[in-house]
């Protein structure tokens, strides 16, 4: 029914967010959405290259994308906005001749021209989409209370993205829904999280994510929702410490929204990487009855 | 034929990059030439009368002046002519400013494509012929498209000038924004007070006639003679005879119909009224939302109206006019703050928009004039404004400044001090921009006597803390981020074009700007006109203008109709196109291309169909000359062989080498 994507995990999901790769192919495999991972894939040119040199970071996302279509896949999908601000920022320029000459230069293997990338939050929420989802629901996430975080770039810039209202996005809250989940109407789905500050600027990440903490323990959220291994790291990672220094206990646990449809579509925790999560997931998945 | 040429300097606009004095002394070198100088200010009073007294003194038989472009002083250089005794069409301009001086900086270049638009102005006046407008007689009546402040004033003023005036407006009453208004800025009077008495003129003027509830369906005709449909909307209602009595309203039990008078503040029923004040005071069933015209069973208002005028099979009718000028006052329609979705509009009951907030201090408002949050009915104590919202953001499409959100902003942060004493007020704004007449002194009243708290920077993002919202913003002048807990924000929404306009722009044929605004002949000197003859702009469907612009600019189209119809007799532009009968085969290919409908299909005496140009209608654009096979149409003024001949003169001169 659906195309096959193919499925560019990026460099994160290998490592710390190795859960997010686990449960996002396990949700799409449920729901019927064929990933197929790009062969030799390589760096999508994020947070280094795109500050240092565009071209570079453009070749870089582009040697991704001509994989993809010697692969005969007419679209990729990729879990974590940031590979997928370059890969679609590097289609864009594939389609402009003067770019691509540029980019082609530096590859190999030219690439004729761009190729359309989605996250896997759209991928899941218009291949599928929350009809379909909560038809496949068997666990449903009853009596949790859940702030859904997209993060900054997921929907932004809009004019690249072109996906859900990028300041009021509402595509994870409708899957959430759709599993059963009571979602919150979190102020702040699309302000950062620090980001990559953590090293640099640590007492920006404490301010940043602490708001979002704050803001969702004061909304009685038992749990956090989001779709970038960054976002994750910062709130999960570092919850102790943003707790030390803003003097308040937390104790949200931060799950990838795979994880959760995961959990609601019937997936085993060990399918999910749950045990990956730091802040114990236990209480709050205690609230549905089907954790412990 | 003896001809001279004056070559004008505009100061140093063309003298600083063109030598002028050259362009002359190559001038009299060209054929037909009898004369040529060239002058500092050409179209000043001296640097006119030099050219009537060229024309007596050598005997000329016409004149070409290259100056500016003839979009600013062709008219006036063929009155100069007309007054030299010649016939003004005898007259050429060439554009040596706009294309020449302040487009190059080489003065040898310059000077040598400036003595070539020269050249071509001479061969092509050496082909011109005289042309005489023909009068044609008007008709002395004038319709005015919406009935706001603007078209409020246009039809007054042209009525009490003398004119019949049509004025059809699309919701039931005539009065617009202003109407909805509380108070009006800088002098903080009532808005219903001001207008309520010119609309009670205008319901008795015995020369207006009114057409609510009608919107314009199509228009045909040329200036002076316009004839203009008008579609009646139904509104299931007899207007002869009810008499507003309002019983009908009490009873309906369908209260959930949109109120757009009260900006959705407050349901309304689905057989209205729209305000107290209204004119017509005429009930109007919203046919979406009647339970009888919806599902059959209701009818309780037909029982309870005192003068049976419930009509529940009324249908649309149509009027037709004839009238021979049209003023378009359509107005302007309010930016959707939901565009922002970092604002909350329309997910937080207490985030509300300027005009919601306006119909609340209103008296005759849904609450009563008590400023209340809409969540929980409780006053207000902290309020927080935000400007700018659907202004000067190119990221949305509105990159252009709406004018009047500034003033009524100051205007209600003020009111909300007396509405509700000790309230905190904050305002954050971009810019302030109060240029008007005591405007500046308005927004300083704001801020030094009502304590109102300006914050210049925008807001990032409003969100729920509590029952408050909080207001997170950049204070840009303290280089600090700001929040700020308020009971109710309100959105200061910037205005963009009335729904319809281009609609409406197509049907008069006349342009619009890319937002949406219509579009004015030049900015400068023919603000109220548009290009096509007869048809004026009021008020905010041109732009954003607050009330004294708009009324300004409706006595002003005002004034132009009633000038237009002074002499009783219109005379008509002789630049058209003109079909040479011995030529014309009947294709018609011309009327199919012809965009103002000005080609009619004849049949001669010989029985043959032929094409004929209506000379009051032709707007001399040129598309039939070149679509007629035959070449048997050819616009005056601008023949084929006066155009060949400029490209001839062009091409005779050798190109410039260059290096």
């Amino acid at each position: 029914m659906s195309p096959a994507f193919a499925y560019y995990p990026g460099c994160s999901l290998e490592g710390t967010a190795v859960e997010y790769d686990r449960s996002g192919r396990a949700c799409c495999a449920v729901l019927g959405i064929e990933l197929t991972e790009i062969p030799d894939w390589s760096c999508c040119g994020s947070s280094p290259a795109h500050a240092v040199d565009t071209v570079l970071s453009g070749a870089l996302a582009a040697r991704n994308l001509g994989l993809a279509r010697q692969g005969g896949f007419g679209g990729v999908v990729t879990p974590c906005p940031n590979c997928l601000v370059n890969l679609r920022t590097a289609s864009r320029d594939l389609d402009d001749p003067d770019r691509r000459a540029r980019i082609n230069a530096l590859l190999s293997t030219p690439c004729e021209g761009g190729l359309p990338a989605v996250s896997l939050l759209q991928a899941l929420h218009e291949q599928a989409g929350p009809a379909a989802l909560a038809a496949a629901v068997v666990r449903p996430l009853a009596g949790l209370k859940v702030a859904p975080y997209y993060g900054c770039i997921l929907h932004r810039p809009p004019g690249l993205m072109a996906f859900d209202d990028p300041e009021n996005p509402v595509a994870m809250d409708q899957l959430l829904e759709a599993a059963g989940a009571e979602v919150v109407a979190f102020p702040f789905k699309t302000e950062c999280c620090g980001a990559s500050y953590g090293v640099p600027r640590k007492d920006l990440v404490m301010e940043l994510s602490g708001r979002l903490l704050e803001a969702a323990a004061d909304l009685g959220a038992d749990a956090l929702a989001v779709a970038c291994p960054l976002c994750q790291m910062n709130l999960d990672l570092r919850q102790d410490q943003i707790a030390a220094s803003r003097r308040r206990a937390f104790g949200i646990p931060v799950f990838y929204f795979t994880q959760l449809l995961g959990l609601a579509l019937g997936l085993g925790r060990a399918d999910l990487g749950l045990d990956r999560l730091v802040v114990d997931p236990g209480p709050a998945l205690r609230k549905l009855g089907t954790g412990g | 034929m003896r001809l001279g040429v004056f070559v004008c300097h505009c100061g140093s606009n063309i003298a600083a990059t063109v030598d002028c004095a050259a362009v002359a002394e190559a001038a009299r070198a060209m054929p037909d030439v009898a004369f040529a100088a060239d002058s500092i200010y050409t179209c000043s009073e001296p640097g006119q009368e030099a050219i009537v007294a060229a024309v007596a003194e050598h005997g000329l038989d016409g004149v070409v002046v290259a100056s500016c472009s003839p979009r600013m002083h062709e008219r006036t250089f063929r009155r100069t002519v007309a007054r030299a005794g010649l016939n003004p069409y005898m007259f050429e301009m060439a554009n040596i400013r706009e294309h020449v001086s302040w487009v190059g900086r080489d003065k040898e270049r310059n000077t040598a494509k400036a003595t070539d638009l020269v050249r071509m102005a001479v061969e092509k006046l050496r082909r011109n012929r005289p042309l005489t407008p023909r009068e044609f007689p008007a008709t002395r009546r004038v319709l005015v498209i919406g009935g706001g402040v603007a078209g409020i004033q246009a039809a007054l003023d042209c009525a009490d000038g003398g004119l019949e005036v049509v004025l059809v407006e699309r919701t039931a009453s005539i009065g617009g924004k202003m109407a909805q208004l509380d108070k009006t800025f800088p002098t903080v009077d009532c808005s219903s007070c001001v207008l309520g008495p010119r609309m009670v003129d205008v319901a008795q003027h015995p020369d207006i006639t009114l057409y609510a509830y009608s919107e314009v369906a199509a228009v045909s005709g040329w200036v002076g003679n316009f004839e203009v449909s008008i579609r009646r909307k139904a509104t299931y209602v007899d207007w002869n005879k009810c008499t507003g009595c309002g019983e009908c309203i009490k009873k309906c039990p369908a209260k959930d119909a949109p109120d757009p008078f009260n900006a959705g503040l407050a349901p309304a029923r689905a057989i209205n009224i729209p305000f107290p004040q209204a004119i017509p005071k005429k009930a109007v069933i919203n046919a979406a939302h009647c339970k009888q015209l919806t599902t059959g069973k209701c009818g309780v208002c037909a029982k309870v109206c005192p003068s049976g005028a419930i009509d529940y099979a009324m249908t649309d009718t149509t009027v037709t006019e004839k009238v021979g000028a049209v003023i378009v006052a359509t107005g302007y329609e309010l930016f959707d703050p939901t565009v922002y979705g970092q604002y909350g509009g329309g997910r937080y009951p207490d985030v509300i928009t300027s005009m919601q907030y306006e119909r609340m201090l209103s008296a005759s408002g849904p609450t009563g004039g008590h400023v209340v949050r809409p969540s929980d009915g409780r006053e207000p104590q902290s309020v927080v404004f935000i400007q700018c919202v659907g202004s000067r953001d190119r990221h949305i499409g509105r990159p252009y400044c709406s004018g009047f959100c500034c003033m009524y902003t100051a205007k209600q942060a003020i009111l909300t001090r007396d509405h509700v004493p000790g309230a905190q007020t904050y305002v954050f704004y971009m810019d302030i921009r109060s240029p008007g007449k005591g405007y500046d002194e308005f927004i300083r009243r704001a801020m030094e006597e009502y304590g109102v708290r300006y914050v210049r920077g925008r807001v990032s993002r409003i969100f729920p803390k509590g029952d408050r919202l909080v207001v997170r913003g950049a204070d840009t002048l303290m280089a600090a981020q700001v929040q700020v807990e308020a009971d109710l924000v309100v959105l200061a929404v910037g205005a963009e074009h009335a729904p319809g306009a281009q609609e409406l722009a197509a049907t008069l044929r006349v342009s619009i700007d890319e937002h949406g605004f219509f579009l004015e002949g030049h900015p400068k000197l023919k603000p109220v006109e548009t290009n096509t003859a007869g048809v004026y702009l009021a008020g905010a469907c041109q732009g954003p203008k607050d009330i004294p612009a708009s009324v300004s600019q409706a006595s002003a189209a005002a004034a132009k109709v009633l000038g237009l119809f002074a002499r009783g007799t219109l005379a008509s532009d002789p630049q058209v196109a003109l079909v040479d009968p011995r030529r014309c085969v009947g294709c018609l290919k011309c009327l199919k291309t012809c965009p103002f409908g000005a080609i009619r299909e004849e049949q001669g005496r010989d029985g043959a169909v032929r094409a004929l140009v209506v000379e009051t209608v032709c707007q001399g654009c040129g598309v039939c000359c070149v679509t007629c096979p035959q070449g048997a149409v050819q616009l005056q003024h601008f023949t084929d062989d006066q155009i060949l001949a400029e490209v001839e003169a062009l091409c005779r001169t050798p190109l410039p080498t260059c290096g």
